[in-house]
């Protein structure tokens, strides 16, 4: 008998041991405790990021910086990056550094996986305007990522088309609304623009033009206003057009709506200042015929954007060496050198004032119907104003689209999706128990 | 090298034997299994503002989330769905397959080989592949067939079920195929003798000796069917009429990694293996009879 368990046991042990070979590296993460000392010899950081070229960039760093080594793992962008993020760092395997757009922060903040880096970001700060800046600290005395990119919206729109159809750039919604109408007149196939049921971030960014505060902390409770004022005025007003035939219902970003861009039958596109590259990709043949304006306006005179996108580096709570890893995100996101290469290789558009003021060369897609597409930038990134995310993002993001795709199906009007994206966002904060001001 | 000891030799070699299977067994399925019922019983609580360290907690909270799973209208919905998409998918899919079995099998079929291996190709397409193809020829501005949307709210499912039908009947057809050639030729020979035609054969002897294998088909098929999430998931951002939570499965997607609930997800995931094991083993049981009683 007893030699009997003992060959059992010997054998399960063997194959334990084969089978969780990858837990042998444990040991290694016993000096964990110390973190953020100063790492003697050289320290290796994993970096997970979308943006394209990033192992460009780093490796010009990693020339430069031999005692702090960065290796890019190239991520899908948007929510999944944001989920797998979430699912590492629980796992407890998530990178020193990351991706993190402005929207998802609060959610990793929440899931404790990103550190607190004020005290070594205090010297940045004024790199930063102070609508981003918020967004990195959600109005708390916490510091949890470096901005890296912004997105002010703007109103992307086919100049020659425009002429052609006999109407002005929109000043006002109310002109808007109107030039959709008479474009969609003039020829039935052809819409202004589009109203996507996929695109949350999008319709946040309106939302916060309008002048929308979704998520608001005060004090010690979370304030959740998705079905304000505001945010039912943007939801109508579409709603209107899109009842009405005069404005489109294609999802963004679908080859639906590539062709669409791309032979003219839609006229404008309400997007954030990284439309360029998409443009580029999607509508290939309008090459030199977009141009740019600012958003239209709530009420004549007035002169607002909203965000749609951006993201920062964020460093994870787990990470051995956040010193090193701050390190490196400050150098990326401030230092000239680094800011060059990001707009150079990852062509983005800079959250540092700096790196702003810095752009000269229009994209190409816009250099002729555009060429100061920069300075226009600028004087509409001025203008933009954000909300603070709430930590349940996903939630409330997920309930857009459900809820926006129900209305366009059901021709139910758009302020009722509003309100089932509040409710659902509340009950999603409740049920995790969330203290929330009423 | 217990036989050396002198111990009991013959009662150690199966346990030895077989512990590679146990802990395969425990690894990949008892396992994860367990921590799946572990998370179903749990959930995070949050205090406060949910911020900084300390904030959120992981607690008990017994049949809490399994309940919310059963009470969830939007769970029953999707099951609702993809109960239509299901009958259409396992009727028209088997029907086919059966159809296409039984002309490759028939006498005078040409081309039988290439036939075939063009009937079971889409099979090798892998799904989100095959859901794009399909989506792009589904798209209003692109499809070459106009005047039908097939992405509207009314169209999606069977739009859907197509795709599903055009991946899996070659799959089914190669095994009902199979099966139908290791039928042993003297039974159609009696039958030709006693004057049967080729359909007579074809309905009163082949379909009768084939039952046991389009019990299998159709069982893999309700599996597959109840877990019906590629072909949804890849046309959902074409489309306004899929919502995340069409079918079951984009359900426990949605809550463990859009929306960040893994203890939903899990509960959910439970209530799905139980309703796939009550269908599964609620068909066998009533087509036990048929089946396996004859074949034993």
């Amino acid at each position: 008998m007893r030699t009997q368990r003992l060959a059992i046991a010997a054998a399960l042990a063997t194959l334990f041991a084969a089978g969780c070979g990858g837990t042998a590296e444990t040991p290694e993460a016993a000096p964990a405790t110390a973190a953020s000392s100063a790492p003697a010899g050289p320290v290796s950081l994993i970096y997970w990021t979308w943006a394209p070229n990033m192992d460009k960039i780093v490796a010009v760093w990693n020339q430069a910086n031999p005692d702090i080594q960065v290796t890019v793992s190239k991520q899908a962008g948007g929510d999944d990056a944001a989920a797998k993020f979430l699912t590492a760092a629980k796992a407890g395997n998530a990178p020193d550094l990351v991706q993190a757009e402005y929207q998802h922060l609060p959610s990793f903040i929440a899931a404790d996986a990103v550190a607190d880096i004020a005290a070594e970001t205090a010297a940045v700060k004024p790199e930063f305007s102070a609508g981003l800046w918020g967004l990195v600290t959600l109005g708390t005395d916490a510091v949890y990522a470096i901005p890296q990119d912004s997105g002010p919206m703007m109103l992307y729109y086919r100049k020659d088309l425009f002429e052609k159809y006999g109407i002005a750039v929109p000043k006002t919604w109310a002109e808007y609304a109107e030039a959709a109408r008479i474009v969609h007149k003039a020829d039935p196939k052809v819409y202004l623009g589009s109203f996507s049921s996929k695109d949350p971030g999008w319709f946040a960014g309106l939302a916060q033009q309008a002048g929308a505060q979704w998520w608001s902390i005060s004090g010690e409770a979370w304030k959740v206003g998705i079905n304000d004022t505001a945010t039912t005025k943007v939801a109508d007003f579409w709603g209107g057009l899109v009842q009405e035939g005069v404005i489109d219902d294609q999802p963004y970003f679908t080859p639906e709506w590539n062709k669409a861009l791309n032979n003219g039958t839609q006229l404008s596109w309400p997007s954030a200042v990284w439309g360029p590259g998409v443009l580029e990709s999607n509508a290939p043949k309008g090459k030199g015929k977009w141009a740019i304006a600012p958003l239209p306006q709530w009420n004549a005179g007035e002169n607002f954007s909203g965000f749609w996108g951006g993201s920062s580096t964020a460093v994870s709570a787990t990470s051995k060496n956040r010193a090193a890893a701050v390190k490196f995100a400050t150098w990326l996101n401030t230092d000239p050198q680094g800011i060059d290469l990001l707009v150079k290789e990852a062509f983005v558009y800079p959250a540092s004032g700096k790196g702003q003021a810095a752009l000269g060369t229009p994209p190409a897609y816009f250099a002729e119907s555009q060429p100061d597409f920069w300075q226009q930038a600028a004087t509409i990134g001025a203008s933009a104003r954000g909300f603070t995310f709430g930590p349940n993002v996903g939630v409330t993001y997920n309930a857009y689209k459900d809820a926006f795709d129900k209305a366009l199906q059901d021709k139910s009007p758009f302020s009722a999706s509003v309100g089932t994206m509040q409710d659902t966002t509340v009950a999603d904060m409740r049920k995790s128990g969330f203290t929330l001001a009423q | 090298m217990a036989r050396t000891r002198g111990g009991a030799p013959r009662s150690s070699a199966p346990y030895l034997f077989l512990t590679p299977a146990i802990v395969l067994f425990l690894l990949f399925l008892a396992v994860p299994i367990g921590y799946t019922v572990h998370l179903a019983l749990r959930r995070t609580r949050v205090s406060g503002l949910g911020l900084g360290k300390g904030s959120r907690r992981e607690v008990f909270v017994g049949l809490d989330n399994l309940r919310a799973a059963v009470a969830d209208g939007e769970l029953w919905a999707g099951w609702l769905r993809v109960l239509g998409y299901g009958a259409l998918v396992l009727v028209v899919m088997l029907g086919l397959a059966l159809l296409f079995a039984l002309l490759l099998d028939s006498a005078y079929v040409r081309l039988a080989r290439f036939s075939r291996i063009a009937i079971f190709l889409p099979y090798a397409v892998p799904g989100v592949v095959a859901s794009l193809l399909w989506g792009f020829l589904y798209l209003p501005s692109l499809t070459p067939i106009g005047g039908i949307d097939f992405l509207s709210a009314s169209a999606v499912t069977y739009s859907m079920a197509n795709v599903a039908v055009w991946g899996g009947t070659g799959f089914n057809m190669l095994v009902l195929y199979t099966n139908l050639r290791a039928i042993p030729r003297s039974y159609y020979e009696a039958a030709r003798m006693d004057g049967a035609s080729e359909l007579a054969i074809a309905l009163r002897v082949k379909i009768p000796m084939l039952v046991p294998a389009i019990i299998l088909t159709t069982v893999f098929s309700i599996i597959a069917t109840i877990q019906v999430f590629t072909e949804p998931t890849t046309l959902r951002p074409f489309s306004n009429t899929i919502s995340s939570t069409w079918s079951p499965l984009m359900k426990v997607y949605r809550d463990a990694f859009v929306t960040g609930d893994l203890y939903s997800a899990a509960a959910t995931s439970l209530v799905i293996a139980a309703v796939s094991l009550v269908l599964s083993f609620g068909f066998l049981r009533v087509v036990r009879g048929r089946a396996f009683g004859e074949s034993r």
